[in-house]
């Protein structure tokens, strides 16, 4: 039990190399399944250790804290350890089929290798409690990422790879600049030991200027509006499979180091104090929602549109920060789960789609209702749960968001969030009206031809959980609220 | 019976005849035959409530907590009970009207309808019976969103943008305002459960509850005051039963009893009273009946009169809330029962005349009562009733209204009541007596169509007594005779809502 944290992250990256010797692509699949759910049940096990008896350290290789790694799991960490493991084991899941269809045979070996490189970089950068450990498994991640991109079928997608690469390594490079001045200034990486020394040196330019690079480093990896450029089109070309793993799992991940940075490393009160840190959050955050939104409602290509609905959605997420209660973060925290579970059946759908018709533009949608019926259905229901409608997922992250808002005096916030909602109505209702109002083009008139079962039934696992989590709100709820009292300093459970 | 297993069987029938529908769709006779038992087992479990709650028994059932004090629960209040007695009984109706006019019609996706019509009703009751905002906001949702295939069951585009604007009024309202008020309540109150006399504490600022007020009247959108009445003329591109439906059994009537009980049981009669905003509130609603009169007045078209009287109707109804007096709010909930009987039977008879004689214009519509009399004499009295004068029920209703204002001394809204009830009465009966005591249309277009078919029909020979009567198929006809009867009998009889009506406020 005492090893469980490494457990977590070198699973899979011992993994990835032996996908190399299997070779075979339906016995990678299944290893790399394997490896997933490993993965998921040991985040499982750490979730309940870490809620029972409190954070659990882990010294890598016997080196205690301030010469060796330390792994350092509390409920923030675990939580978010739990939502990367279990996404990916449902993206997995349906992996097979989509990507038989979309990725030429010599080529899918190494695609399930490199997302076991990718799912051990994500975990690696939320589990260890070293923040030059983060970097390396920031570049670990970004580097598979990138490459599973450029996987993707249309031509654009090595561009759209190339983009993010820049963009992406801009990104890293500056987090790597921030922690360089932090171990200028403090001698030490390990975050625990960072926290306890910043205070002593906070006055001192060079530590803000380390917090400026880390901010806007981060904020580049996790699309935060207007540093969202290389999202849209890395989304709309990788492979279906790819898009809905990253979309799930990536940009959460990074709000995870946006969290860990601001409120364990340098602390609330720094992040808020040297920086107008708050009118920053929140107005970029309502910025994303927006203008994402607005631009999503004018896309044809519908993995696109939610794409930029993914950045809307990370706006959310980061307002809650902005607002910076308990129940702010309580509410991210829960959109950080919700919207995966979102996200990662709305584009497992989409895989379907693109399986069945090879395309997901607005046109192949007309008529859906008829030709592919669950699989409409899920895409319905699963934007009903991106509007926020009650008994959807979507509305309890919703619900904490506008309270956090209101709470704390910002009627105008609360407001702002709820219109926020209504332009993801009018973005999802063109996929339900073409999907159930209007008749198939004559192509494909009438034939029912639904995606492959091994596609929708994780599609539907996901759209089930999005229904299960709306109406038994127990474990996240309670899971978050614990997560947030231990944020801001609050009794440890 | 256990009370508390009836309460729920209020919500599982509906579902479990949604089920029956599906199963049985191939056949359309059973598939009605469904339909139309789950009715009458609704509306027994129904009346089987009614002793039980003028008594007084608490009927509760609580189903689980979505969130740490945010339950889906349920409770029996007299109101509430008013409402599921209401809509159960219109949705047997309704059924009955609707096999008529959908075959008759030729309508498709039949199945589809039906168990969309079953949801809805199940929507309906939970809206009806929710011990909680939380609970009522949810089956608010539901119902918006299963009402919506429905208004575009014809799939044309203007029935899509009909849709979208029924879509996006309702939407946009609910989670614009209506969301954010009940996050403001639970906020205030700390609590979301309905409590006779309002839950908020004495001491709230007014400033506040003005805020939340207009959030409430602005939010719930199915009540349709000016200016978020858009919605109901864009959903006449519906079929007629459904017509019915968002009219008269659901989804307004759901609307004005939603803004009833926020006003008896979130803010109290008492507290309702002392806000500033109430006073605006009641001009508002007050303009929104005046307003939509004479809008319905150059209204042409059958459907879309009645779609403008309906919002301004529904305006007496939150007009009679926000009075916050007790004579104001009793004939505020007996409007939802009078409107409810005369609205249903004019959108049947619009229906009966499109199906039978396929007219759609109220210039067409003179003469016609020659053609069809059940169903003009049923249109002249829904039209008395929603005017408010006897020999039907809505007499009750205006009258308590009027009541309200003159215990309010609101001397300006008065006269306004007034004045719009002869607007009504300029909109609506010109329409049945014309069609009785006026030659058909032009004189000519009846005429000539009696002589062409004359060859071939020797029974329709002369002019005048010529024309044949032919109404609309048979369960069509009953239905629009048995809610005709029904505004009657309300007149003689009101006291089986009066009671209940008493025992909630």
């Amino acid at each position: 039990m005492s090893h469980l944290p490494i457990l977590q992250v070198i699973l899979p990256l011992v993994a990835a190399p032996s996908c190399l010797i299997i070779r075979r692509a339906s016995l990678v699949w299944l290893f790399t399944l394997g490896v997933s759910l490993a993965a998921l049940a040991v985040s499982a096990l750490l979730l309940q250790q870490v809620y029972t008896t409190g954070p659990v350290s882990y010294a890598l290789g016997g080196w205690d804290a301030p010469w060796g790694i330390e792994y350092r799991i509390d409920l923030l960490n675990a939580w978010v350890l739990l939502i990367v493991s279990a996404l990916s084991s449902a993206v997995i899941a349906a992996a097979h089929s989509s990507v038989a269809r979309e990725l030429a045979a010599g080529r899918q070996t190494l695609f399930y290798t490199l997302y076991l490189l990718c799912f051990a970089g994500l975990l690696g950068i939320v589990a260890t409690g070293d923040v030059f450990n983060v970097f390396v498994f920031l570049e670990i991640s970004s580097l598979a990422s990138y490459a599973l991109i450029a996987l993707g079928r249309d031509r654009r997608a090595l561009w759209a790879s190339f983009q993010y690469l820049i963009m992406g390594t801009i990104g890293a490079t500056f987090i790597l600049i921030g922690i360089g001045f932090l171990y200028m200034m403090t001698g030490t990486l390990n975050m625990a030991d960072l926290a306890a020394r910043l205070p002593a040196v906070g006055d001192s330019t060079t530590v803000l200027a380390a917090f400026a690079f880390v901010f806007v480093g981060i904020c580049l990896k996790l699309a935060l509006f207007p540093l969202h450029l290389w999202l849209p089109n890395a989304y709309s070309y990788a492979p279906s499979i790819v898009t809905a793993f990253l979309a799930a799992t990536a940009t959460k991940v990074a709000l995870y180091l946006l969290l860990r940075f601001t409120v364990t490393v340098f602390g609330v009160d720094f992040a808020l104090a040297s920086l107008p840190l708050e009118f920053l959050l929140i107005g970029l955050g309502l910025a994303g929602v927006f203008v994402a939104s607005a631009v999503a409602i004018y896309q044809l290509d519908i993995k696109r549109m939610f794409a930029y609905s993914s950045v809307a959605q990370v706006g959310y997420m980061v307002v809650g920060i902005g607002i910076g209660t308990a129940t702010a973060l309580q509410a991210t925290l829960l959109h950080l789960f919700n919207h995966a579970l979102m996200k990662g059946g709305l584009f497992l759908a989409l895989a379907g789609l693109v399986y069945q018709i090879g395309g997901c533009r607005i046109d192949a949608f007309r008529g859906l209702g008829r030709t592919m019926p669950w699989t409409m259905a899920a895409i319905a229901i699963g934007g009903i749960s991106l509007i926020g409608m009650p008994l959807t997922a979507g509305f309890v992250s919703k619900w904490y968001l506008v309270m956090a808002a209101i709470d704390s005096g910002l009627w105008w916030l609360g407001i702002l969030i709820v219109l926020g909602s209504l332009l993801a109505v009018i973005y999802v209702w063109r996929l339900v009206e073409a999907g159930y109002l209007q008749s198939p083009p004559q192509a494909l008139a009438m034939i029912r031809s639904e995606a492959p079962l091994g596609l929708l039934l994780p599609t539907w696992l996901l759209i089930g959980a999005n229904l299960y989590f709306g109406i038994d709100t127990r474990l996240p709820v309670a899971v978050t609220a614990a997560a947030a009292q231990f944020l801001l300093g609050g009794a440890a459970p | 019976m256990n009370d508390s297993t009836l309460l729920q069987l209020g919500l599982l029938i509906p579902l479990l005849a949604l089920a029956g529908i599906q199963l049985t769709g191939r056949r359309a006779n059973l598939r009605e035959a469904v339909s139309l038992i789950a009715g009458t087992a609704l509306l027994a479990a129904m009346a089987s409530l009614y002793r039980p709650v003028i008594d007084g028994q608490v009927i509760a059932a609580h189903w689980l907590d979505v969130l740490p004090g945010m339950a889906l629960a349920f409770r029996v209040e007299p109101l509430g009970l008013l409402f599921a007695l209401v809509a159960s009984f219109l949705w047997i109706v309704t059924t009955l009207y609707a096999i008529g006019y959908m075959r008759g019609h030729g309508e498709r996706n039949q199945t589809r309808f039906f168990s969309l019509f079953a949801l809805s009703i199940a929507a309906v009751m939970g809206i009806a019976f929710a011990e909680n905002l939380f609970t009522l906001f949810v089956f608010y949702e539901i119902l918006t969103l299963c009402t919506y295939p429905l208004v575009t069951h014809a799939g044309t585009d203007k029935a899509r943008k009909g849709g979208r604007v029924y879509l996006s009024v309702l939407l946009g309202t609910s989670i614009g305002f209506f969301l954010l008020a009940i996050v403001a309540t639970w906020l205030l109150a700390g609590t979301l459960s309905f409590k006779a006399g309002g839950v908020f504490a004495p001491g709230t600022s007014t400033a506040l509850l003005s805020v939340l007020l207009v959030l409430y009247v602005f939010g719930v959108g199915k009540a349709a005051i000016m200016p978020f009445h858009r919605w109901l003329p864009a959903a006449m591109v519906a079929p007629t039963p459904v017509s019915a439906l968002l009219h008269a059994v659901a989804v307004v009537k759901a609307g004005v009893f939603v803004l009833l009980k926020v006003c008896l049981m979130i803010f109290g009669l008492e507290t309702l009273q002392s806000i500033p905003a109430t006073e605006w509130l009641l001009y508002l609603a007050g303009a929104s009946i005046l307003l939509a009169s004479i809008v319905a007045l150059r209204q042409q078209n059958l459907k879309k009169r009645l779609a403008y009287s309906t919002v301004s109707q529904l305006g007496y109804i939150t007009l009679g809330a926000l009075l916050a007096t007790s004579a104001g709010a009793t004939g505020s909930a007996l409007h939802i029962v009078m409107h409810a009987f005369g609205k249903i039977t004019l959108f049947f008879c619009a229906g009966a005349i499109l199906v039978a004689a396929h007219k759609t214009e109220i210039g067409e519509l003179r003469g016609i009562g020659r053609q069809m009399p059940v169903t003009m004499t049923a249109f002249l009295i829904a039209s008395l009733c929603i005017i408010g004068i006897p020999p039907t029920g809505g007499t009750w209703s205006k009258w308590y209204l009027m009541l309200g204002t003159f215990e309010a001394q609101q001397w300006l809204l008065m006269a306004l009541l007034m004045a719009s009830s002869l607007l009504s009465i300029a909109y609506l009966l010109p329409i049945p007596l014309r069609a009785f005591f006026e030659g058909s249309g032009g004189g000519s277009g009846g005429g000539q169509v009696g002589v062409e078919t004359g060859g071939e029909r020797p029974l329709t020979a002369g002019q005048g007594e010529a024309v044949e009567i032919r109404e609309a198929p048979l369960p069509s006809l009953i239905a629009l005779g048995v809610t005709a009867a029904g505004c009657v009998y309300l007149l003689l009889y009101p006291d089986v809502f009066y009671l209940l009506i008493k025992a909630g406020i």
